[in-house]
């Protein structure tokens, strides 16, 4: 069943292109909005539809930071690394997120329900250092108010 | 409408004030009769920070921190067409807006607003005033706009070469992948004011004959991308876009490609071969891309400013244009002016602008009034600008004899507690991290240059090591494919010509003058401050402090993981660090 709904939704996606040069990013891209990330299953029945060899998928998704292999957490927690932030202390927020959720950068919490990942630039530099989780912003964030930060989105997990 | 009245709340506030202020204004301008007369609109951007709920009366009126109660006398002062002077603040020193002309100054998502300051004006001047490509590139000349992208390259040339090359389908491409960490110009441009950019790839693509345009835009803006999409959209509905654009014979589509995350496209072809849905690895010059492209065909490539000015420069003319600016260097520049400044900030300054009128006359000077040490422009390609030559006026030229170079804009404050060795290392990290791996000198020659600045911050240096850096950037600079890998040794050449003496310190003395580099500090307690409260001892998770509340507490530096957490909770001091 699940591969079946599968198929449907990519073969929107690639007919959305059709005909397009050049298209396989965004096909990725939108793949990626769907799922959070791109399954190997997707990657594999775009091969099969698309008639791209599965390597020449894989070495784009590879290339790229923003694609991702593995389902990501539930919550995505972006330390931004530009240079205003790193020079306002990005390093040390990135040193307590990594200790709070005992994941580097890249790597999901055991609960699954944290992703930390490290970003270029969020392009608010007036606001260094900056720490964004899913959609929301959070600015000046000292080191100590890390812990509190991530102790609502556990509280909110238990809420529910 | 005489006058409007623009507020913005400011973004570090946990709560969204700006609802409350929209809703006092509209019932203050209801009591005095002025709900004609003048509009509140609620802004995303204006280009202020960390400076509560800005007002802002046009046109330069500025109120800053506004408080509830202020919001009368204001409305006041606007009815009588004065300015509250103790809450107004200073004018924007210095600015010209050309670029950010309508950010924050009419809402984005209006076509109509746009077109009510002189939007697709421009155009029409191209199609039934200029009426010929040359007529076109040669206002274009006159203006002398250059590339704003960061190498500086005349624009009318680009779109001549492309001119001139016999081709059934040529493209023209914005570059919108903004990967420069500290740079955010291109997107406040996209978000603030998107019409200008789609008018500015219109006239691009009539010039040199292009009928199929693309924005490529980091994937990580989606704002940007969502109001691009819509201001094409709204072209189409308009017959701004497609067949026959207004009535003429010109036909040009518009479309947006999404990147993914990759710092090398920004790089002219490794951009192109991204938009052909291939990674985006950079091809050997010659052939240029205005020879042989996208698609193997003719194709020109803007960056968002550049394509924000040329609207404006039809409108006013080329010689207007060239007015403002130095000899080599015209019009404005836009600087995402940050790090330990106090009002961070975009900034556009007429080219010529000092660095320190930039940094102390519009920014306010160094955050928490420490001592400047250097600006660095040019990010991850440029190189740092010592306090010695804050005087120097900004242009391309001059830049580049600084060691440094225009870039595509960020302007980054360091002061005296900002360590070269660190930041240099810093760069030559993004650029490892970055390089796509195709040439050798680059994906060999940043790993090599990050180990040795690894390596010296690690208290491991040896005095031959910044000669090895020396020659590896050399060979970089002279045999990478691309600008990526040309341009990466830049932060580690300049910060060893200016500050040699600090790396040295690093490599002979093994200390860290700025105290920055975690592995060369040392910290010790100072026992005539230390009240022996046992703070230190109870916060040492490394358990590298021993004592009692008697006899004192001391470090063990053999033990010590130099967290800095000792330093932190003293609250007298008492715990030395160097």
């Amino acid at each position: 069943m699940q591969e079946d709904k599968l198929s449907d939704d990519i073969k929107n996606i690639v007919k959305k292109w059709e005909g397009k040069k050049g298209s396989l990013i965004m096909i990725l891209h939108d793949v990626q909005n769907i799922y959070g990330y791109v399954p190997r299953e997707t990657s594999l029945q775009l091969s099969k539809y698309m008639d791209v060899p599965l390597a020449r998928i894989y070495e784009v998704i590879t290339f790229y930071h923003f694609f991702k292999l593995v389902p990501p957490g539930k919550h995505l927690v972006q330390v931004c690394m530009g240079t205003a932030c790193y020079l306002k202390g990005a390093s040390e927020l990135l040193h307590e997120l990594r200790d709070i959720l005992g994941v580097r950068e890249g790597g999901t919490s055991k609960d699954g329900l944290f992703q930390l990942e490290v970003v270029r630039c969020l392009g608010c530099c007036g606001l260094a250092p900056v720490m964004k989780i899913d959609e929301k912003v959070y600015s000046k964030v000292g080191k100590d108010r890390v812990a509190d930060i991530i102790a609502e989105y556990e509280e909110e997990q238990v809420a529910k | 409408m005489d006058k409007k009245i623009i507020y913005i709340k400011d973004t570090s506030f946990a709560l969204d004030r700006t609802k409350d202020v929209h809703a006092i204004l509209l019932n203050g301008l209801r009591d005095r009769g002025m709900q004609d007369s003048v509009q509140a609109v609620r802004v995303a951007d204006i280009g202020a920070y960390n400076q509560g709920v800005v007002v802002k009366v046009l046109p330069d009126t500025t109120y800053y921190g506004v408080k509830d109660e202020d919001l009368g006398r204001i409305l006041d002062a606007v009815k009588q067409g004065t300015v509250v002077k103790e809450l107004a603040a200073r004018k924007e020193p210095g600015q010209l807006r050309i670029v950010l002309r309508n950010c924050g100054v009419i809402d984005p998502e209006s076509i109509e607003e746009y077109m009510a300051n002189e939007g697709y004006q421009a155009i029409k001047k191209v199609l039934f005033g200029l009426k010929t490509q040359d007529n076109t590139i040669d206002e274009m000349k006159k203006s002398g706009l250059r590339g704003r992208g960061g190498a500086g390259y005349p624009t009318w040339m680009k779109w001549n070469f492309a001119k001139k090359m016999a081709s059934d389908q040529k493209y023209v491409i914005c570059n919108g992948d903004e990967g420069d960490p500290g740079a955010y110009m291109d997107r406040s441009v996209l978000e603030g004011d998107p019409h200008s950019v789609v008018e500015g790839m219109m006239i691009a693509g009539f010039s040199v004959g292009a009928s199929v345009g693309y924005f490529y835009i980091r994937a990580e803006y989606p704002l940007a991308v969502e109001r691009i999409q819509k201001a094409i959209d709204q072209c189409y509905a308009n017959g701004l876009l497609g067949k026959n654009i207004l009535g003429s014979d010109f036909n040009f589509d518009l479309e947006i490609r999404l990147g993914a995350g990759a710092f090398v496209c920004g790089e002219e072809t490794a951009l192109i071969a991204s938009i052909e849905g291939k990674r985006g690895a950079p091809h050997p010059r010659p052939p240029y891309p205005s020879v042989k492209g996208l698609w193997d065909k003719p194709t020109v490539i803007n960056n968002v400013e550049t394509l924000a000015n040329v609207a404006y420069i039809i409108n006013r003319g080329g010689d207007a244009f060239a007015k403002v600016g130095t000899q080599t260097s015209k019009g404005t520049k836009v600087f995402a002016l940050t790090g330990k400044v106090k009002n961070s900030g975009l900034v556009e300054v007429p080219m010529g602008t000092t660095i320190r009128e930039i940094v102390f006359d519009i920014g306010g000077g160094v955050y928490k009034n420490k001592n400047i040490k250097a600006v660095q422009t040019g990010g991850p390609s440029g190189g740092v600008i010592p306090k010695d030559f804050l005087d120097t006026p900004v242009d391309y030229e001059n830049l580049q004899k600084l060691g440094s170079i225009m870039g595509s804009g960020g302007m980054i404050v360091m002061d005296e507690d900002d360590c070269m060795v660190d930041i240099a290392r810093f760069y030559q990290r993004f650029c490892f991290d970055e390089s796509c791996g195709k040439c050798s000198p680059c994906r060999i020659g940043t790993a090599q240059m990050l180990g040795f600045l690894s390596k010296i911050a690690e208290g491991r240096g040896e005095i031959g090591d910044l000669d090895n850096l020396r020659r590896i950037a050399q060979s970089m600079q002279r045999a990478a494919l691309c600008g990526l890998g040309q341009t990466a040794p830049n932060p580690v050449i300049s910060t060893l010509r200016y500050y040699e003496d600090e790396y040295r310190v690093h490599i002979l003395d093994k200390k860290c003058p700025s105290k920055k580099c975690r592995d060369l500090l040392s910290y010790k307690i100072i026992p005539e401050k230390c009240k022996k409260c046992g703070l230190c001892f109870m916060n040492c998770e490394a358990k590298a402090i021993t004592g009692n509340k008697d006899d004192g507490y001391i470090i063990d530096m053999n033990k010590c993981v130099r967290c800095g957490r000792c330093f932190e909770v003293c609250k007298f001091k008492a715990v030395g660090k160097e």
